[in-house]
């Protein structure tokens, strides 16, 4: 199926929790609404047209304060039918709460403890969602556009990156 | 037997252990001897890769991509050098792609030379190591004529080289192959075939096809388990359609398909076809050709964000790069195939030794340093 065959039927499916659809060169992208993302991983998954059994990749993006906003990206693809589609959650970038997938593919686990990890997006109905490459107790979440070291980690001074050098 | 449990004990592989190939630790649960669940805690090398590659300019992200899968950095300057192409929309040269192959191919040699090398070790048979080795001396040999470096190489751009190969390199080359290709024959007598060695790893950590799938595995591990699936040949990529091979596919033989001699096996026959593709690469290789020529001054794609994937050693490594029009990076994200074939080393470990999971961790073929980026 292309993508807009796969978006046609995820709307005629889902109607107005299928927020948008880009099919642009490098902006090829179903925008989902957050709170359905669940069930409609679940008919990804499991339809037997889409049967989109690999979870290639989760994304956490920040888009920066002045955006106020982060997203989530899941690219999928079907093994068997060959086909792909780009998935996106978005959502703001306080207490930004997305339902989890990680029952429908496992490999979501680790990946989005990852994004946790680095952005703090909470993933709901994750069975252990704790921080996967940070130690427990670190502060802040790296990958936020204004992230800012903390100064002490267990009485050991944390090297501070000199601000401009930061991103915008 | 219900008395006959004992108390449940959690033990700790790792961090410094010889069969985690790195600094990874595993909290194992176990009763007795038989592991009940297995933890894996990552992170001891966690450089957040990913801010630092937001602060450079796309070229400067390169020799960061070649410390994250140390034993495959070639591979990994591939993959990010097209995924950037691809953005940019630019195209190299016919003799850049010939080279980029043979480049990538002899990696894949090297990194599954370690891995056979190294899986030996964890199951007690010292000698196949000094044999890989001695033989990815051979291949890191090639590579520091050509760019100077051994491990860590800077070489793959995007839109070229580095460096021309110097000359005597396709006479190296080719002599390279006529010394590695009837060892693989060696390695089949002193392990593959070898007694102890199948008794330790034929149906063991057993990986069905679709519970691979869904956990994300991918790369020989999935082959191993009977998935006929290869990126170089399913969405061909540089120019691996150009090449005879065989995609290799796990057999029957010793165990069930995807036990961990399938996941050892695999890659020894991968080795065969890696071979044989660059004896064609280097048959073919244009002989004129400025590498540098599609290099960009300024490298600067227009906004939009891609997901490109292309067949590391140990599988499916993705970079997920978004641009905003700058000369730097907006997000790069990449998917490690490390992490995600680690994932499910619980579902596959538990009900096993411990001296099992030693083997199930090894046939998995790990590198630390791209699973914890």
């Amino acid at each position: 199926m292309t993508r807009q065959e796969i978006y046609d039927r995820l709307l005629a499916q889902f109607g107005e929790s299928v927020v948008a659809f880009s099919n642009e060169p490098f902006t090829q992208f179903i925008v989902i609404d957050t709170p359905a993302w669940y069930h409609i991983a679940q008919y990804l998954k499991t339809d037997p047209d889409l049967y989109f059994d690999s979870l290639m990749c989760v994304t956490g993006m920040d888009l920066g304060p002045k955006k106020e906003s982060m997203e989530v990206v899941y690219d999928l693809f079907s093994m068997r039918h060959r086909h792909k589609i780009t998935i996106k959650v978005v959502g703001p970038r306080e207490d930004f709460h997305v339902p989890s997938v990680e029952s429908i593919w496992r490999v979501a686990d680790w990946h989005e403890r990852e994004v946790y990890d680095m952005f703090g997006i909470l993933f709901d109905g994750h069975r252990h969602l704790k921080r996967l490459l940070l130690p427990e107790d670190w502060e802040g979440y790296p990958l936020r556009k204004d992230y800012q070291v903390q100064e002490y980690y267990h009485g050991i001074r944390v090297p501070k990156i000199k601000p401009k050098k930061l991103a915008p | 037997m219900r008395d006959l449990r004992t108390e449940e004990m959690t033990l700790n592989m790792g961090p410094q252990h010889p069969s985690t190939h790195g600094v990874l630790r595993l909290k194992l649960r176990t009763d007795g001897e038989v592991v009940t669940s297995i933890e894996p805690i990552l992170g001891y090398l966690h450089r957040c890769f990913e801010k630092h590659a937001e602060n450079l300019e796309y070229p400067g992200v390169v020799p960061f991509v070649d410390r994250c899968d140390y034993l495959a950095s070639m591979n990994n300057d591939h993959g990010y050098a097209m995924a950037v192409e691809q953005l940019l929309g630019i195209e190299v040269p016919e003799r850049v792609e010939y080279i980029r192959v043979i480049f990538a191919e002899l990696q894949r040699i090297a990194s599954h030379l370690v891995a056979f090398g190294t899986f030996g070790l964890d199951v007690g048979a010292f000698t196949p190591f000094l044999y890989a080795f001695r033989e990815r001396e051979k291949i890191l040999d090639l590579f520091e004529m050509t760019c100077g470096a051994r491990l860590l190489y800077n070489y793959i751009w995007v839109g070229g080289l580095s460096h021309d190969i110097p000359p005597g390199f396709v006479e190296k080359a080719y002599e390279f192959l006529e010394y590695f290709e009837p060892k693989i024959k060696e390695y089949n007598d002193l392990l593959t075939n070898n007694k102890i060695f199948i008794e330790r790893t034929a149906d063991v950590g057993v990986l069905p096809a679709d519970v691979a799938i869904n956990y994300g595995v991918t790369g020989p591990q999935l082959r191993a388990s009977g998935v006929d699936w290869d990126l170089r040949r399913d969405e061909p990529y540089s120019i691996y359609d150009r090449f005879d091979w065989n995609v290799v596919t796990g057999v029957e033989d010793m165990g069930v398909l995807g036990d961990c001699w399938n996941r050892y096996y695999v890659k020894i026959l991968e080795m065969q076809e890696s071979a044989r593709i660059i004896r064609q690469a280097l048959d073919r290789l244009p002989v004129d050709g400025d590498v540098q020529a599609a290099v960009p001054r300024k490298i600067r794609p227009p906004e939009g964000a891609l997901y490109f994937r292309s067949e590391n050693p140990r599988g499916e490594l993705g970079y997920y790069i978004v641009s905003d029009g700058g000369t730097k990076p907006f997000r790069v994200k990449m998917r490690s195939p490390a992490l995600s074939n680690l994932g499910v080393i619980d579902e596959i470990g538990a009900g096993w030794l411990v001296a099992d999971v030693v083997a199930i961790l090894g046939s998995l073929d790990i590198v630390l340093g791209e699973i914890d980026r």
